[in-house]
């Protein structure tokens, strides 16, 4: 049977644009350019080289975004996936990560799966929290964090650097899988590959299709609640001097001024 | 008074620091009560007490380092439900953020990640955040069930606060997902004997300019005279010159110290959003445009080959 691989990918804005929060305190997406998450790149990368390997796969991007999200999706396409599912509904709007991974595992769900694999955080909320909630939702093992990967009869094997060991993990399929920037440089989408990503399905989801209420989602579904957003302050302007051969030394007493040294 | 639960990061009954910082941080909510798992998880309560800790409620079982994450999830819960807290408090590790969040859906209570600060409001806890690469401060409060909150290294002072620290054996029924994911094998990181990177009052990185692996021995010559940690870019971590985990920056560690000196590191968006709610900054660099000295309270246009050791020699003979 073929091997059913979901990528789990969001489409944020910019992290080289003037990103900033809308008048509601969500992101805001109007005055930035959106794209496909950078380390959700890696995860599709894994996702494509897991299913090369294997006899049989296929491979179906998923995002939960607006309209622009269709980027995002389109991107991994050309990447090499098969499929896609984009889940869109304008109930959505300022979910948080409960709202969200409840309306990613209902749409896993509907999909089918046997191994979902996602990126290790995104670069706009950066909380990194995402697969391991899916796990629990699902039901299924955590295997996460993955700097190294593989999926052989069944099971899916990795290392986890962490911040005091280095693991190997193990755990049989279904599972939900997170791979972080240290598992291999995502591929770039070839001329070719541009072209067949027009071609391939795209399947579009709405709340009702997945048996999920409005009030389950949203700003006013959400369990959490930003009340304020202000920009830092610019840091006051410091003093900046050119090294004429007692740079080191000035920045000593600089450090000792500060009562550091 | 309410109490808090205060999830304990420990290596072997070893308090780390983050933790002791939650103590400072919950005992402005409530009484602190800590739960420590695995070995040497009853060696915690000394410290846990000294700083706060109305009580410790401790576990040790094989599944804590034979499975990933969830044992310690399930055990979370069992204090929770024991304990009924009015918020919890978790140190922002990887694993940490994991367990948090694993428990919020358990509960159906919201979670917030990466706080800098809480301090108690009339609607529960209120969440301070850095956002968008710390271009922004958020406030946020979890608005439904038992607030789950994980704080970030160095976001409040440790206190010394003594308190009864009763130890309690917590019982933990492990759940069918508890060994989902076994760990095969495990590799203890090396110690350097530096501070750790996140939980270091200052650290040293270094980046593009340092301009090979060699040549980082000056960086952390500059970081020992000051008993700092020692960080870097991700380009000079890409290019192999240092250990991904002492990689500062978006995809690496995220770090606050009180002093943190960047030398030959250009300050790419990157980078900034790993260091840039540091106290005090100061940078070193050939190029006088480089963003960093945007964000410095003191900077040195130079060559770092040059200005690095002759800082490092009038570190150590200030100290004496």
């Amino acid at each position: 049977m073929s091997l059913r691989i979901v990528v789990c990918v969001k489409y944020v804005p910019d992290a080289t644009g003037d990103r900033k929060f809308a008048d509601d305190l969500t992101v805001d997406r109007d005055d930035v350019d959106g794209l496909l998450s950078e380390l959700d790149e890696y995860a599709v990368e894994q996702a494509l080289q897991i299913a090369e390997e294997a006899d049989d796969a296929e491979v179906t991007v998923l995002t939960v975004g607006p309209e622009d999200a269709k980027d995002a999706l389109r991107k991994a396409l050309s990447m090499g996936a098969d499929k896609a599912v984009h889940v869109e509904d304008d109930d959505l709007h300022g979910s948080d990560v409960m709202a969200t991974s409840l309306v990613l595992a209902k749409a896993i769900e509907k999909t089918g799966y046997d191994v979902v694999i996602a990126g290790m955080a995104s670069t706009d909320g950066t909380m990194g929290v995402l697969p391991a909630i899916l796990a629990e939702r699902l039901g299924v093992p955590q295997v996460t964090l993955l700097s190294e990967v593989k999926i052989e009869d069944g099971k899916v094997t990795g290392r986890r650097d962490g911040d005091t060991a280095s693991e190997q993990l193990e755990a049989s399929l279904p599972a939900v899988v997170s791979v972080t920037d240290q598992s291999g440089e995502a591929r770039y989408p070839s001329f070719k590959g541009i072209m067949a990503a027009k071609k391939k399905p795209v399947e579009s989801l709405e709340l009702d299709d997945l048996d999920i209420d409005a009030d389950e989602v949203g700003l006013e579904g959400s369990w959490t609640k930003v009340d304020s957003a202000a920009e830092r302050p610019a840091r006051t302007a410091g003093t900046i001097v050119k090294d004429e051969g007692e740079g080191g030394k000035q920045l000593a007493e600089f450090l000792a001024s500060q009562k550091f040294i | 008074m309410a109490e808090i639960l205060v999830y304990v990061d420990h290596v072997d009954g070893a308090v780390r620091k983050p933790t002791l910082e939650l103590l400072t941080l919950a005992r402005r909510l409530g009484e602190p009560v800590a739960v420590a798992l695995g070995n040497g998880a009853a060696d915690t309560a000394a410290a846990l007490a000294e700083h706060g800790a109305v009580k410790v409620l401790t576990a040790d079982a094989a599944e804590f380092a034979e499975y990933l994450v969830v044992p310690k999830v399930d055990a979370l819960q069992a204090a929770y439900d024991a304990v009924s807290p009015a918020a919890v408090l978790v140190p922002s590790s990887a694993e940490g953020k994991e367990i948090a969040a694993r428990l919020a859906v358990r509960i159906g209570s919201g979670v917030i990640t990466d706080a800098v600060d809480i301090e108690a409001g009339d609607e529960g806890p209120v969440a301070t955040q850095a956002a968008f690469a710390a271009s922004f401060t958020t406030k946020s409060r979890v608005s439904k069930g038992t607030p789950v909150i994980t704080v970030k290294p160095n976001s409040a002072p440790v206190e010394a606060a003594p308190a009864a620290g009763a130890v309690e054996t917590l019982a933990v029924s492990f759940g069918p997902l508890a060994t989902g994911t076994k760990v095969t094998a495990r590799t203890p990181r090396e110690s350097t004997g530096r501070p750790e990177l996140t939980e270091a009052a200052i650290v040293v990185s270094g980046g593009r300019g340092v301009n090979g692996a060699e040549n980082f021995g000056i960086i952390e010559a500059l970081a020992d005279s000051l008993g700092a940690a020692v960080g870097a870019s991700r380009a000079a971590v890409d290019a192999g010159w240092y250990p991904h985990s002492n990689q500062v920056g978006q995809t690496g560690k995220s770090v606050s110290p009180q002093l943190y000196i960047a030398s030959g590191i250009s300050g790419a968006i990157q980078h900034r959003a790993g260091m840039q709610t540091s106290k005090t900054i100061v940078a070193i660099n050939k190029d006088a445009e480089a963003p960093i000295f945007d964000l410095v309270d003191y900077g040195v246009v130079g060559d770092l080959f040059d200005v690095v050791p002759q800082l490092t020699a009038e570190v150590q003979a200030r100290k004496g």
